[in-house]
């Protein structure tokens, strides 16, 4: 069973607060969780909400259709009321008006200034909501000590309490297990894979909607000894992480797809000074400034391909948050060890979205750091697999050049032709070792399904459940490829599946089909359909079921 | 093995070029600081002055056009034991790279930068540069240079850097000394160094600079900031050379809390303890 909140409200009104609180105290209680955030481009007013949804098994996607609305202006009613489940609820105060009989009305407003703190009026929703699902007020304090300050707490527990008291349990308190899960954003499992596998220098530009490993970081800083610079643009970001990672230090930069843009050339020179890299671009709907807080998966061919000239990296999309967690550790340890950029494709709605994942574990290696060499010591030594060993200056006594030039084995800049080509060959040779280790995509499904979805990032939860629940019922028989690792792109399922399904659909946030490009120049599959969708908002398992029954 | 003593490597400069000057009071300097080749990193972007780290022997990481300051800077951050040395051009440091250049003396990290300041653009074979002058006329620039030239060092004394000289290659003396004073130096320094571009440059010639140039040493107080803004607005019959702006202040490492007398960040093994309590607030 999954219950569906949706709290709304203009910018400025504390629905974040609200939700945090919220999903922190079903989190505690022993539900799963996760948590999807539509915000408006404002700092004050407009409509944002965040949908909350709870319950007692694991839930892989969004959904509109919605027990409870929370809403904290008239807008946010008019927007979502058509949403609502028949048995569902409003809870709304007093002051907006509503004609719906299904709504709760409590004066809020009024009972939080009695109470001295108009800002506790969301705690009052709050006290409510536990009440109506059965729970308690057992976790309150604990969740408040986290969210807000210490001189706020007991008024806010109070407002609780009033909420609380103020209704009458209306669902069953479900036996959820997830209390010992962690409740992560994707952004924030991104931040802690990196200091997992040992960053130490994170630079990057504000832009949303990256920001937020940017802030995590920065708040972990002291504890875990790293270095987080806010640089002046996007272009110094990635720079300093190439100085940072050139003297010996696992770096990354982090950005949206237009500060991505500003890093390309850059990108470059990571190509061609072989040095190792991570770059996490938090996918949002493009061109230009777009829609800044909205989501999209539309950088997929840009990023594969950005830069002038060739060199060997690796893409890797993720596909939640405990996904976000484990790839960015193995994208720490791919670029390490083939000294090349990785580029973690992420988007806004797993970015910024919460989820209840099993806990994360530290990984036990750590990266070894090369002491011993050949002599004469060459950065460059053209090796069997174009992996040439990497000091870092200072460390010992062999001097360490990088260059953007083209170079010879010693770094030093070149234009014999002879050696441009063993130079190209030892840094494009490092893809075909590279192609050993890819991850193949997840299958989901039916093994013998008539239809094959490909899909890749975080449309892998909502295409997982869509087909899940395609299968239940009678007629086509359903199985999607959930693609990571996107480029290079691993080929082998696609090969064995595609041939054997009656249609091949790819299901993807943006107007081109990016993946189905990519899948045919990769492989020469061709896809028969799309569900394509760019408007910023993320398809959920129930849109993507209807679109695929429409279309066939 | 360690190559003890800097040595300087065969170059493509166009003879006569201001940028051997440069080098040979580079290695002058370093060696008289009595540091080693493996302790030092040449930074560099691209140009013709942007090649010096290629031509002695030190650690060298010669990076994109415009970017030789931010890698620079975090290299220092990632192992502090790095004498980080820049040597790069006017159009790199001040056109290209002009936002890092404004922002870097913000950051003050300990870090040298050594412009190699001819007015003109020699790579790409002599248009004009941020310094070149108005009127000046190039191929590109044919009706004379219609834009101001910029005055690096007073942009830099008022975006508040702790150290600010400049300096003439036709002087090794003072440039061997101002090359030693800005390495050691706690913070961001920067040395405007005026040079001739034999090639591309027939107005800002050796004997132009030379009637020109005056050393302020020992008639000026260097941490007199005033003093030091009108030496630099001086850039016409007289052009006022040495260190003009000299001021302690706490650099980058003193200010950051993990940096702060902490030891090198690359020698700082995995926090442990500290990331699973990160992931126990999450449960």
């Amino acid at each position: 069973m999954i219950y569906t909140l949706l709290i709304g409200g203009a910018a400025g009104q504390g629905i974040d607060t609200t939700s945090a609180l919220l999903e922190w105290q079903l989190k505690k209680a022993g539900y799963a969780v996760l948590t999807s955030r539509d915000f408006m481009s404002r700092i004050r007013g407009g409509h944002n909400f965040i949908l909350l949804r709870f319950g007692d098994e694991v839930i892989e996607s969004a959904d509109m259709a919605l027990d409870g609305l929370i809403v904290l202006n008239e807008e946010s009613l008019r927007l979502h009321r058509d949403s609502l489940k028949p048995d569902g609820f409003i809870l709304c105060d007093t002051d907006i008006e509503s004609d719906d009989p299904r709504t709760i009305q409590l004066p809020m407003a009024d009972m939080a200034k009695e109470l001295g703190n108009p800002r506790v009026a969301g705690s009052i929703a709050n006290g409510v909501i536990l009440k109506l699902f059965g729970l308690d007020l057992d976790y309150s304090e604990v969740v408040l000590r986290q969210q807000v300050k210490d001189q706020y707490i007991e008024i806010n527990q109070t407002a609780m309490r009033e909420g609380y008291d103020a209704v009458e349990q209306r669902y069953d308190r479900l036996n959820a297990d997830f209390a010992g899960h962690m409740l992560v954003s994707g952004n924030q499992a991104v931040a802690l894979g990196a200091l997992a596998a040992g960053l130490r220098f994170y630079s990057a530009y504000p832009m949303s909607p990256s920001t937020g490993i940017m802030e995590y970081l920065a708040g972990q800083s002291k504890n875990c000894d790293l270095v987080v610079e806010q640089a002046e643009d996007e272009i110094a970001a990635i720079n300093m992480a190439l100085g940072a990672s050139f003297a010996g230090v696992p770096a990354m930069t982090g950005t949206s797809g237009g500060g991505f843009a500003l890093m390309v050339e850059a990108l470059g020179l990571a190509g061609i000074a072989e040095l190792p890299i991570v770059i996490a671009d938090v996918q949002r709907p493009g061109p230009a400034t777009g829609l800044p807080t909205r989501t999209e998966q539309s950088d997929l061919k840009f990023v594969i391909s950005a830069a002038q000239g060739e060199f060997p990296r690796m893409v890797i999309a993720l596909r939640d948050q405990a996904d976000a967690y484990e790839q960015t550790i193995r994208a720490f340890k791919i670029a390490e060890r083939y000294q090349i950029p990785v580029i973690l494709l992420s988007d806004q709605y797993l970015g910024d979205g919460t989820k209840s994942v099993p806990p994360f574990v530290i990984p036990d290696d750590e990266p070894v750091k090369t002491t011993e060499v050949e002599t004469p010591y060459l950065r460059y030594r053209l090796t069997e697999d174009g992996v040439s060993p990497r000091l870092h200056p200072g460390q010992t006594g062999h001097l360490v050049t990088s260059d953007s030039d083209e170079h010879d084995e010693q770094g030093m800049i070149t234009e014999s032709a002879d050696m441009r080509n063993l130079m190209m060959e030892k840094r494009m040779g490092k893809l075909d070792h590279l192609r050993t280790e890819l991850l193949e995509p997840e299958f989901t499904g039916d093994d013998a399904c008539d239809v094959l979805l490909l899909a890749w990032g975080s449309t892998a939860g909502p295409v997982r459940r869509a087909v899940s629940e395609l299968n239940q019922a009678d007629g086509s028989r359903y199985g999607a490829l959930l693609f990571g690792d996107v480029f290079p792109l691993p080929v082998q399922e696609l090969m064995k599946r595609a041939p054997r399904a009656k249609t091949v659909i790819n299901v993807e946030q943006n107007y081109t089909g990016q993946l189905a490009g990519l899948v045919r120049e990769s492989c020469g599959i061709a896809c028969d359909r799309s569900v394509l969708k760019y408007d910023g908002r993320q398809i959920t398992a129930a849109e993507l079921i209807q679109k695929l029954s429409e279309e066939a | 093995m360690s190559e003890q003593t800097f040595c300087t490597r065969e170059t493509a400069w166009c003879p006569g070029c201001g940028n051997f000057s440069i080098l040979d009071s580079l290695k002058t300097a370093l060696t008289e600081l009595e540091l080693q080749p493996h302790q030092v990193l040449m930074v560099a972007g691209i140009g013709q002055a942007a090649k010096t780290p290629q031509y002695i022997s030190a650690n060298a990481f010669c990076g994109l056009h415009g970017r030789s300051l931010p890698p620079a800077a975090a290299a220092k951050i990632a192992n502090e034991a790095l004498t980080v040395v820049i040597d790069t051009g006017d159009g790199d440091s001040y056109g290209e790279g002009g936002n890092h250049f404004l922002h870097n003396i913000r950051r003050n990290v300990d870090i040298t930068h050594f412009v190699h300041d001819n007015q003109i653009y020699g790579l790409t074979k002599g248009q004009a540069s941020p310094t070149s002058a108005t009127g000046h006329v190039t191929g590109v620039q044919a009706d004379g240079n219609f834009n101001q030239a910029m005055n690096p060092v007073l942009v830099a004394l008022a975006a508040g850097a702790t150290f600010v000289a400049r300096a003439f290659t036709g002087d090794r003396k003072q440039l061997v000394e101002i090359m030693k004073a800005a390495i050691s130096h706690k913070g961001y320094a920067l040395v405007d160094i005026l040079q001739p571009c034999v090639s591309f440059n027939k107005i800002n010639t050796f004997s132009w600079y030379k009637e020109r140039v005056r050393p302020v040493e020992g008639q000026h107080d260097r941490q007199d900031l005033m003093a030091a803004m009108q030496l630099a607005m001086q850039f016409d019959d007289v052009i006022p050379t040495g260190i003009l702006y000299q001021k302690e202040q706490p650099t980058y490492h003193d200010r950051h809390p993990v940096l702060h007398d902490r030891g090198p960040l690359i020698d700082r093994p995995l926090q442990r303890e500290a990331l699973q309590a990160a992931f126990d607030q999450l449960i």
